[in-house]
């Protein structure tokens, strides 16, 4: 996700553009299930209070967000700190003292996945579609070949196509990934 | 040993999209705010009402017409805690 397009949404929800808080909560709102749902594991009641009041607290606060372009840190922040709430709520004392096995990890994981989901933009609407589909929704082949009317045999072949295509639009982005992280792994002299 | 696709399979799967409705009450915030100020103002003014909204929130939103969705619900609660 570019930062600066996160700022520009945000500078357009704070002039009251039409349409600007439904891209911010499109934008977003996998974003926040996820940490919700997956990261901290909350119950689906649990999970949707936080999804609701972390909007509700964007929406509110908006406007002291300090730095526009930490949009996405800032999120994410929030929507902890809803769920430590909720897991002190539900009585799971164990799990506020510290975040799940593999949360920081799994809130890695997001961000880079963010920038996948960002760059699904860059494809065809048929590309975007079939994939949100059988990655995103997880509906089968013959759901797929209903939906969008196409034979369930060539669904595997378009998913492998579309994916190849997202690969090379993400290409940069790895390459500068694997230099970034192949300068880390080198032993610092001196 | 994961291929670039593989890993990317692997990224899509983790942005699950959540349901549809939880994405409309978020959406439909700006509304919920203009309804809301009406309401604010009259907890201010009306003892009876502010008495009423506490105990009953929900209650007291659907009085006044306006579907107490979890997000409607918490920017309320948002807005009586200043």
């Amino acid at each position: 996700m570019d930062p600066a397009s996160d700022a520009a949404l945000v500078a357009r929800c704070l002039a009251n553009e039409q349409g600007a808080w439904d891209e911010l909560v499109d934008r977003y709102a996998r974003y926040v299930y996820a940490i919700a749902a997956r990261v901290y594991r909350l119950e689906p009641s649990d999970a949707e209070d936080v999804f609701q009041e972390v909007f509700a607290r964007v929406f509110e606060r908006l406007d002291t967000l300090r730095d526009v372009d930490a949009l996405r840190p800032w999120i994410a922040q929030t929507t902890r700190r809803c769920a430590v709430d909720a897991l002190r709520r539900s009585g799971r004392e164990t799990a506020v003292e510290q975040l799940p096995d593999g949360a920081d990890e799994g809130l890695a994981q997001l961000d880079e996945a963010m920038t996948v989901h960002a760059a699904l933009a860059g494809l065809s609407p048929d590309c975007r579609e079939i994939l949100d589909r059988f990655f995103t929704r997880d509906e089968s082949y013959r759901t797929i070949g209903t939906e969008l009317d196409l034979p369930p045999g060539t669904i595997a072949s378009r998913i492998a196509r579309c994916l190849a295509r997202l690969r090379d639009v993400l290409q940069p982005d790895m390459q500068r990934a694997q230099r970034a992280g192949k300068k880390a792994d080198r032993p610092r002299v001196g | 040993m994961t291929t670039p696709e593989e890993r990317i399979a692997e990224l899509l799967r983790a942005l699950p999209a959540p349901p549809q409705g939880w994405m409309e009450a978020a959406k439909e915030l700006p509304t919920a705010r203009r309804e809301l100020d009406t309401i604010v103002e009259r907890i201010e003014r009306d003892e009876r009402f502010r008495a009423l909204v506490l105990a009953d929130l929900e209650e007291a939103l659907r009085g006044e017409g306006v579907e107490p969705t979890p997000a409607v619900v918490a920017l309320l609660r948002r807005r009586l805690a200043r």
